[in-house]
């Protein structure tokens, strides 16, 4: 019941706000309400458990044995967490809109409840559909209130979207199929427990087909392009909701299906995968660093660290996995953090252009030092949450077929996606000091900081990065129960 | 209790008593037909939930050698009824720029017909999907083909119209000399006009079969023709263009749809000749590309929609090609919403500002409930989830994909991509293009509660689709007469 609110609260309220009630408060009461609500959730949740909690669910098509059916485990707990967290962000966020405000706060509570949805359905319909539901919102969003190039931003990232969830699609449809009639099941749980019958070959084609269509939504390598377009346009609090949590939906989906349904595929094609995220690592980070926007090197940067995300999926590990669920979480709220201050600082100078920035940090104090909490997040300082999903995934990938000596694929691969850290270090300080160091332009001196109702979003993002990162054993807890069924499962 | 072909009967009845009266009626207002039609038609169709069973499969004689009930024909004579009366509905408030494009029309005069003809081509649609004969599909095809002829050029002060009117007529009867030709050849191999005759007469070794492939790839041309399948898909965005937009509407639903259901019902029979699923999988390969790609540089809406309707008749072929009648049943109802959606906003805009898209820039500004309605019928015939238009896609790639038919689930992913170009094109226009005008559009009652319906059954049955699965399952009274293919 309580998820089923979860749930439902950011939906029903974006149906309310166009029906005409005003938009902010209802949209930042619903925010608030989910985020009470998520926090509840996770202090009544059972962290030893790998089950489902809170599971309800109502049948849709008897025919088709489709259900409505959520539930929360660990991992879907981690996520619905991070949504709530970042939507109360990019709510609050949202100053002043010009223009049918009432369509903005709804398409913001839209994108989030698709996300939430989608985290916490336990069928493989809803999963799917609520992820779509963000589509259409995105694309108002960037199109109506977007930045500079929005037009094309839009439609590439809706046409690349719209192709990923298509090949989804199929690969959810595929995987159904490849389980034998009388236990097809659209149900997570169900699939999870018939899926030992799924032969080695169909696995293979079904990874595939699902690395490919989640890939495209988390901006794999040759998919990422529409990635740094859309978040350079998009409004702020878009780039915050659809960077921060919905991105995640891939890696999500990887974890949640690809992984524990399909291991011997996701064995077969490692080296794939590997060569991909390492070009997310090195080819993109070296992309970043090439970057004279503020806006695109932040999106090039988002792109780039969902390489260290797949090398934790790709690793296959307890460690390895725990530290990529954690990465997610982490680095949702970093972003999420980066966006906003760099959404603050285009409100104000109207560039984004390094050469013109510079010095903010003399009448910008709090947002100087809140970019940097977000910067140094971003890099993987060691207190910043960031940092524990990182190492775990490097320790993690580098165990893998480890033998003392010897240096299989995977070593190599994490020691050179150990360099993208030096990279990102690169890019990161070098943004931090063209824009808040170094001489002020005599244009930003009347700027005035962050107003103090703005910064409560501001403390909370900053606060969950350091508190998890000094104390990420509730999230290790929480994930372990989790994946230790995905790893003990019968090869 | 009512007898199936009862029902074709009454709404044959309701036409001709309507053009009776309305050639005494010369000082009534000529929409008081249009309503009293659409009284008619709710009767008979909630009359339709109360047949009587129909005969058992293996009496076939007579009357019922010709004619089903099964529940396949049920649902889509429902399905007939209820375009009509939308149709009608919708043909009510546009009656006077109808009007004005009729030579020496008045409120009272000249569009008697314009109300009655649908009526017409209704019954004919009722037959044509109960048709289980070479015959009877023959007739009643003719009764929805001639009351278009008329229906399509009616608006004759319009040079487009008439265009349009010419083009229909000629490429149709043409259409219809390929129906005959192929049912002549299937008759000569096999000696039978019934499908079910036909199907144990092709069992026997000594039937010709390659005459019999040519006269089934005839009428597949003929019947390519009504459901626009490429190649036979040339008439339609001019058609579709020049037709008054009521019945473009009633055209791309109702003839489609029928056009479907007889598909369906000839293949049966045919589909264990060599080769013909290939053709059918080329076909739809050509149908999709063809349709998704021509409309994506198209300016005018309507044309844009004439477009579309070839790019779902691809996908319904791809339900053909696996041969799933649910799931392209499923996909014709879901098209029926969604399209009449579209039309029933287009209508609107159309009169008042024109039917480019860029007609529609700004229009979430001059009618942000017109706007909603048709961000709603797009994004279904896009194919978003929580539109009905999904559960459609779904059901088809799914048969797709059950059938391997790996080249169709491929060009179909492409082809979904250009659709959410070309339909988000109109979203676009309405929602961040600066508005031209900045009048208020005025919507009357009776559309918005047809509008307002259209969209509630669109998202009501994008999440519970399960209405429109038992409306296709026989009722619990009655043994399936014919399995549904």
């Amino acid at each position: 019941m309580l998820l089923l609110l979860i749930v439902l609260c950011p939906v029903v309220a974006a149906i309310l706000i166009m029906a005409g009630l005003p938009a902010r408060p209802i949209a930042v009461l619903a925010a608030f309400a989910n985020f009470f609500m998520a926090l509840t959730a996770w202090i009544l949740f059972d962290s030893g458990s790998a089950e489902f909690q809170y599971v309800s669910s109502f049948a849709v098509s008897i025919d088709w044995k489709i259900n409505f059916a959520i539930g929360l485990d660990g991992l879907s707990l981690l996520m619905v967490l991070l949504a709530a967290i970042v939507t109360v962000g990019a709510v609050w966020f949202s100053g002043k809109i010009d223009k049918y405000e009432n369509a903005f706060f709804a398409c913001l509570l839209l994108i989030s409840g698709g996300a939430i949805g989608a985290f916490a359905s336990l069928d493989l319909f809803f999963f799917y559909a609520f992820h779509e539901l963000a589509l259409i919102p995105t694309f108002l969003l960037i199109g109506i209130w977007g930045n500079d190039n929005r037009t094309a931003a839009a439609w590439k990232i809706t046409i690349y979207l719209a192709l990923g969830s298509f090949i989804l699609l199929i690969g959810l449809i595929m995987l159904y199929q490849s389980i034998p009639v009388a236990a097809r099941s659209f149900d997570i749980r169900t699939l999870q427990a018939a899926a030992s019958q799924i032969g080695p070959g169909a696995q293979r084609n079904i990874y595939l087909v699902l690395l490919v269509g989640f890939g495209i939504l988390v901006s794999l390598f040759p998919f990422h392009t529409w990635a740094p377009d859309a978040y350079a346009a998009a409004p702020a609090p878009a780039a915050m909701l659809h960077a921060g949590v919905l991105k995640k939906f891939g890696l999500y989906g990887l974890l949640r299906i690809a992984v524990p349904m399909l291991p011997e595929g996701a064995r077969y094609w490692t080296n794939l995968l590997l060569v991909l995220l390492l070009a997310n690592i090195i080819y993109i980070g070296l992309a970043t660093l090439a970057q004279r926007r503020l806006d695109r090197m932040l999106g090039y940067s988002s792109v780039m660290h969902m390489g260290y995300i797949f090398l934790g999926i790709a690793s296959m590990n307890l460690l390895g996995l725990t530290g990529a669920a954690i990465l997610m979480f982490a680095h949702g709220l970093s972003i999420a953090l980066l966006f906003a201050i760099a959404g603050e600082v285009r409100a104000r100078t109207k560039t984004m252009l390094f050469s013109e920035l510079g010095g903010l940090a003399q009448v910008m104090p709090f947002a100087g030092l809140a970019f940097g909490f977000g910067a140094f997040a971003a890099i993987g300082l060691p207190g910043l949450a960031n940092f524990g999903g990182e190492i775990l995934i490097f320790f993690g990938a580098f165990r893998n077929g480890f033998t003392v000596g010897n240096f299989h694929v995977f070593q190599v691969a994490t020691v050179l996606a150990l360099w993208g850290v030096v990279i990102s270090a690169v890019y990161m300080l070098r943004a931090y000091r063209q824009v808040f160091m170094g001489t002020m332009d005599e244009r930003w001196k009347d700027f005035a900081d962050l107003r103090s109702g703005l910064r409560f979003p501001i403390v909370l993002l900053v606060g969950g990065l350091i508190w998890f990162g000094f104390y990420p054993q509730p999230l290790v807890r929480m994930l372990s129960a989790i994946f230790q069924t995905y790893l003990q499962q019968p090869p | 209790m009512i007898a199936s072909p009862n029902l074709e009967v009454a709404v044959l009845v309701l036409g001709v008593l309507l053009l009776l009266f309305e050639t005494f009626a010369d000082k009534v207002d000529k929409r008081t037909f249009a309503y009293a039609g659409i009284l008619g038609l709710v009767t008979v169709l909630v009359g339709s939930f109360y047949l009587m069973p129909s005969p058992q499969a293996d009496d076939l004689a007579g009357f019922w050698s010709f004619y089903t009930a099964d529940p396949l024909a049920l649902f889509f004579k429902r399905f007939s009824l209820v375009t009509t009366i939308l149709v009608l509905a919708m043909m009510i408030d546009y009656a006077p720029s109808v009007r004005g494009a009729v030579a020496g029309a008045t409120a009272q005069a000249g569009l008697g017909e314009f109300f009655a003809l649908p009526i017409f081509t209704c019954a004919g649609l009722m037959y044509l999907v109960s048709a289980i004969d070479f015959v009877m599909i023959f007739v009643a095809l003719e009764l929805v083909s001639i009351s278009f002829y008329v229906l399509v050029s009616f608006t004759r002060k319009n040079l487009l119209t008439l265009e349009a009117g010419v083009k229909y007529l000629v490429l149709s009867a043409l259409a219809t000399g390929f129906l005959v030709y192929g049912i002549t050849w299937i008759y000569g191999v096999t000696g039978e006009t019934n499908l079910d005759r036909i199907v144990v007469a092709l069992a026997n070794p000594n039937v010709d079969q390659t005459a019999a492939t040519f006269g089934a790839v005839l009428v597949l041309v003929a019947i390519g023709f009504k459901i626009a399948a490429v190649p036979f898909q040339i008439w339609v965005p001019d058609v579709y263009q020049g037709a008054p937009t009521q019945v473009t509407a009633f055209l791309s639903v109702g003839s489609k749809a029928a056009g479907f259901v007889v598909l369906l019902r000839v293949l049966r029979p045919f589909l264990m000749l060599p080769k013909m699923d290939r053709l059918l999988v080329v076909i739809a390969l050509l149908t999709l590309l063809y349709g998704n790609l021509a409309a994506l540089p198209q300016g005018n809406l309507k044309r844009l929609l004439a477009y579309s309707s070839i790019a779902h008749a691809g996908y319904l072929l791809i339900g053909i090609a696996c041969f799933d009648g649910n799931a392209v049943t499923f996909y014709l109802a879901a098209y029926l919403l969604m399209t009449l959606l579209s039309f029933a906003v287009l209508i609107i805009v159309a009169q008042l500002a024109g039917e480019r898209i860029s007609d529609f820039d700004g229009l979430a500004k001059r009618s942000p409930f017109l706007a909603f309605a048709m961000l709603i019928a797009m994004i279904s015939l896009a194919g978003v989830p929580f539109t009905v238009g999904f559960f459609g896609k779904f059901f088809i790639f799914n048969a797709a994909i059950a059938h391997h038919q790996t080249a169709l689930v491929v060009v179909g992913a492409i082809t979904v991509a250009c659709g959410f170009y070309y339909y988000l094109k109109v979203v676009r226009a309405m929602y961040w293009r600066p508005a031209t005008r900045i009048d208020i559009i005025p919507v009357s009652i009776l559309s918005r509660v047809i509008m307002s319906a259209l969209i509630i059954a669109i998202i009501g049955f994008g999440i519970y689709p399960q209405p429109i699965m038992d409306a296709l399952k026989p009722p619990a009274n009655q043994v399936a007469l014919r399995s549904i293919p």
